[in-house]
């Protein structure tokens, strides 16, 4: 067991982890469960995650190799009340069926147009490759994105309150890749 | 490849002017989920939770010659552990009787644990709850089982054979049906060429993205609740018997669903939960991983279609002769409707006169089968579809050409001999889904260029002797806001959106003034399954009927307020009042403070019925079987890489007539959604047993179309305003996949000049077909 830190969606945690906990178990521990668990194995990108900016699957990430990190959940970005500009897109898109891939699809396409506001259909297609999605064929998923930025376009003369993961260090040119063997939490093979 | 033809005007409809149906409004579901505040089965924990695991076979066909439990249950931590002698003779009633009260058949229950022998790799021994889910993995790494294997079957036309294993006494028939109509030998005869076709299709995984997941615990009132992404709540009724408990003692909350696509449709974690929280006392959670949802639930069914077509040289057709045969695996499952859906779909949306079919399904020791979204329809128009190219070849005609002489046109007669009474639009769709393909790019020596398309037909609602019911209740609240009760499952195509969006429309409230509850087997009226394409039908008219009711109450109280005769009263805006006059109207809210005084009802129960028969003729196969039938096409451009056998999908065009598009942008996305689970399983899906072990056992081997496969669909829907759902819908949710996979087999062998009679089009086989060598020398 070991004690680390984390910042998610702006809240300060201090948690023990065993070696071989992930990211993705630990977050859910603590009740981020909008990050949801489809693979465990890096491969469908439902429990993608801000980590220092980066999109990452957090399922191929040890929640102590994360100690001293900030995380943003798709909930960190907003809510029902005030949503995420992407999130609101979605939703008008068409974008949403189960909903079930669509937490992971807002982070890839947060990272996305972080470091690219104006994104070619091919750089959308590519930036949520690893996102699967088996409802609804992607299209109306790359126009929610095309209208995300649209709006945020739009929205920049106007700048709304701050939200998590709209800090002010800039975002990273590409997205953080973990690959490798990394034991899977909560299966202990 | 089929010459361009331009869509002819649409025949003329009278649709009514609406204001929230027919509109692409942002689904009721929709934000919650964007947000991550909607909260799936395996976000819910409960205050002093267990936690549970299941230990599964690891042969196809073995005895268990030893289970012990002992180390297991001495593990600290471990609460509970259960055998197939623990719940001796509990079977999983995933047949009719939990859904409809009718009989099932004898024999097809598969046991909630194995006892003494198991059938396929993934098949339950034992549960273990314990106090973490580390623990509970541990204590089934503990538990001592011993194998002796038996001899085995993992192909169902050798599990036919004399002398094969048996899986079931008496015999591997699972089932077998058989269509006669007409004179199938005096129609070949007079047919001017007869064409042989051999289709073939493999086991196929749902993937949906959510592994199946809930928590049950017993209440003070004794009650086992269940929470659990369920697309059948009704299944309570079948844990209520296995668990030999009365009905009224079980309850199912359903979540949204996160993707089900049939897979849900079988009784999954619920039935563990159901036997460990009444063993322990205590709140269980069970969550599949991946690897569990893949090897422990249905897959789709591999089948063999083999059609013999006799065909005048204009390319009609005079005769059809259809063999099918299907695996249904280790347990049967629903694998005699799914067949039975195949048979009556096997000769396509085609007027026949003499048609003969005969089918059977065989199990093998192998993953089970049983729904998928089409339920043996897709199956049925890649025999179809494909054979219908191959006699275009054969008679050297466009392939449109030979479909448009050969399409149903209402009033025509199915193979089972069901009169269609609906819109048929084959050709509508089809020129259009050809038409918005434009232009082909052109071939070069080693990329070449294919067009194809598959037209099809797929009811929607249940077969009509299950006779199938749906429940709603509407209630408008005092504030001129409406609630919807209805036990309605939503499993992401929008089917709570939907039934709010027409109560919305007929008591004149915007979308956002309506709210649901759905998916509580205690409290929300019974609304059936979500399968079948049946909850817009059934449920859609469900709650028709109830908000036409408080309506029916609304407008009387206003036109005696108003003082004006009630057939000028409307609804819209929140607002009762004459058409086109606003200032003779009265606030909804208001006119419910009224109503509300003098006690008038503004809460309505309904239920609706489907039509009541008593099935086909054994012998003939003829007679009615569904309610009503969709029609569509997809149209597909291909490019085969000659030298690497790679199939790039360039232009996909898919037109259906849904009747009425009650969420336009909803069903835009069931049709584009489908299509693309059905170009998955035309070129790349593949869920590979080799000798009853599982070779794709995640989303590694597995592959599933991602985000840069495909180009997106261009969808074209039609209205016709004729399907017997709310506002004349017919169903969509299914029928979407179905043409999309025929279609680009057709346009690959448009392509290559050479039909690869087996699924899926991978580059090894589009390769070997290139160079000659057959299925068998090329394995």
């Amino acid at each position: 067991m070991r004690e680390i830190r984390l910042n998610v969606n702006g809240r300060a945690h201090e948690l023990r982890v065993s070696a071989n906990m992930t990211l993705l178990t630990a977050l859910r521990d603590l009740g981020y469960t909008d990050v949801k668990n489809g693979c465990e194995i890096g491969e469908c990108g439902a429990c993608a995650v801000l980590l220092n900016r980066r999109v990452v699957n957090s399922c191929m990430v040890l929640a102590a190799q994360a100690d001293g990190a900030t995380v943003v959940t798709n909930a960190g970005l907003g809510t029902m009340k005030d949503p995420h500009p992407i999130q609101e897109a979605f939703a008008d898109a068409g974008a949403v069926q189960c909903g079930f891939c669509t937490p992971g699809m807002v982070i890839s396409t947060k990272a996305l147009l972080d470091r690219n506001p104006d994104p070619t259909e091919e750089e959308i297609r590519d930036a949520l490759s690893g996102n699967l999605c088996r409802c609804t064929g992607y299209g109306q998923i790359v126009s929610a994105v095309q209208l995300a930025a649209e709006r945020l376009k739009r929205s920049i003369s106007s700048p709304a309150s701050p939200r998590c993961g709209d800090g002010h260090e800039p975002a990273p040119a590409e997205p953080l890749r973990v690959s490798g063997e990394v034991p899977r939490g909560g299966e202990g093979e | 490849m089929i010459k361009r033809v331009d869509p002819k005007p649409l025949p003329e409809t009278k649709l009514p002017e609406l204001k929230q149906v027919g509109k692409p409004l942002r689904r009721v579901d929709a934000l919650g989920k964007a947000v991550g505040a909607t909260v799936y089965a395996a976000d819910y924990s409960m205050p002093n939770m267990l936690h549970a695991k299941v230990l599964r076979s690891t042969r196809p066909s073995a005895r268990i010659a030893k289970l012990d439990v002992a180390q297991a249950r001495a593990l600290p931590g471990v609460a509970c552990i259960l055998t197939g002698e623990d719940v001796r003779g509990a079977k999983l009633n995933t047949d009719l009787p939990g859904q409809t009260g009718r009989e099932a058949r004898s024999g097809s229950d598969a046991p909630v644990l194995a006892l003494d022998v198991v059938r396929y790799v993934g098949e339950p021994i034992a549960l273990v709850a314990a106090e973490t889910v580390e623990i509970a993995e541990e204590a089934v790494r503990r538990i001592q089982i011993d194998y002796e294997d038996l001899p085995a079957v993992f192909d169902p036309a050798t599990a036919l054979e004399p002398g094969a294993p048996v899986l079931f006494e008496p015999d591997n028939e699972v089932s077998r049906y058989k269509i006669r109509k007409g004179d199938v030998e005096a129609g070949m005869a007079e047919a001017d060429i007869v064409v042989e076709g051999t289709y073939k299709m493999p086991f196929v995984e749902h993937a949906y993205l959510e592994p199946d997941a809930g928590v049950a615990w017993v209440d003070e009132q004794g009650v086992i609740n269940i929470r659990v992404c369920t697309q059948v709540v009704e299944h309570f009724r079948s844990i209520a018997r296995a668990l030999d408990v009365p009905q009224n003692k079980i309850r199912i909350r359903g979540t949204m669903v996160g993707g089900g696509f049939g897979s849900k449709e079988d009784i999954t974690v619920e039935i563990f939960l159901a036997f460990l929280a009444r063993e322990t006392g205590r709140p269980v959670k069970l969550v599949y991983t991946r690897e569990e949802a893949f090897s422990a639930t249905s897959k789709r069914h591999p089948f063999t279609i083999k059609h013999t077509t006799g065909v005048k040289k204009n390319g009609r057709i005079t005769a059809l002769q259809v063999e099918m045969l299907a695996d249904s695996g280790a347990y049967p499952y629903l694998t005699p409707y799914v067949l039975l859906y195949a048979t009556g779909m096997a000769a396509g949306p085609y007027r026949i006169d003499n048609v003969q079919i005969d089918s059977v399904a065989a199990p093998t020791n192998q993953t089970f089968t049983s729904a998928f979204r089409g339920f043996g329809g897709p199956q049925a128009a890649l025999g179809y579809e494909q054979q219908m190219d191959e006699i275009a070849k054969a008679l050297d005609l466009d392939p449109f050409e030979v479909r448009r002489v050969n399409y149903l046109k209402t009033d025509d007669t199915t193979c089972t001999g069901q009169t269609v009474t609906s819109a048929v639009w084959s050709e509508e769709c089809a020129t259009r889904a050809l038409h918005a393909l434009g232009e082909p790019a052109p071939s070069t020596p080693t990329r070449k260029i294919g067009r194809g398309m598959a037209s099809y037909f797929q009811s929607y609602g249940r077969i009509t002797w299950f006779h199938d019911t749906s429940r709603a209740w509407v209630g408008v609240e005092q504030d001129g806001t409406v609630q919807l009760r209805c036990g309605v499952p939503d499993i992401g195509a929008g089917q709570s959106n939907s039934i709010c969006q027409i109560a919305a429309e007929i008591l004149g409230v915007p979308l956002e003034r309506v709210t649901i509850y759905a998916t509580d087997s205690a409290v929300t009226p019974l609304a059936g399954t979500s399968t079948a394409t049946r909850q817009l039908y059934m449920s859609g008219n469900a709650v028709t009927k109830a908000a036409t009711a408080v309506r029916d109450r609304l407008v009387a109280r206003a036109a005696q307020h108003l003082g004006v005769e009630e057939a000028t009263i409307d609804l819209g805006d929140s607002r009762v009042g004459v058409k086109g006059n606003p200032s003779q109207s009265i606030a909804l809210k208001d006119l419910a403070h009224l109503c509300a005084a003098e006690g008038i009802e503004l809460s309505e129960l309904a239920q609706f019925n489907a039509p009541f028969n008593e099935g086909l003729d054994p012998e003939t196969g003829q007679g009615d079987i569904w309610p009503d039938f969709t029609f569509g096409t997809a149209a597909v451009d291909v490019a085969v890489d000659t030298e690497t056998g790679q199939i790039e999908i360039l232009k996909c065009a898919a037109c259906h007539d849904v009747g009425r598009a009650i969420n336009p942008a909803a069903v835009h996305g069931q049709i584009a959604g489908g299509t693309h689970q059905g170009l998955g399983y035309a070129v790349m899906e593949d869920f590979i047993l080799d000798e009853g072990q599982i070779k794709t056992p995640s989303f590694a081997e597995y592959l599933i179309p991602t985000a840069v496969d495909f180009p997106s669909t261009e969808v074209i829907i039609l209205e016709s305003g004729t399907g017997v759902g709310p506002f004349g819908a017919k169903g969509i949710g299914e029928p979407a996949l179905t043409p999309a996979a025929p279609a680009v087999a057709n346009a690959v062998a448009d392509a290559i000049g050479l039909r690869i009679n087996e699924l899926p089009l991978t580059p090894k086989r589009i390769l070997d077909a290139l160079a000659g060598v057959s299925e068998e020398e090329g394995e």
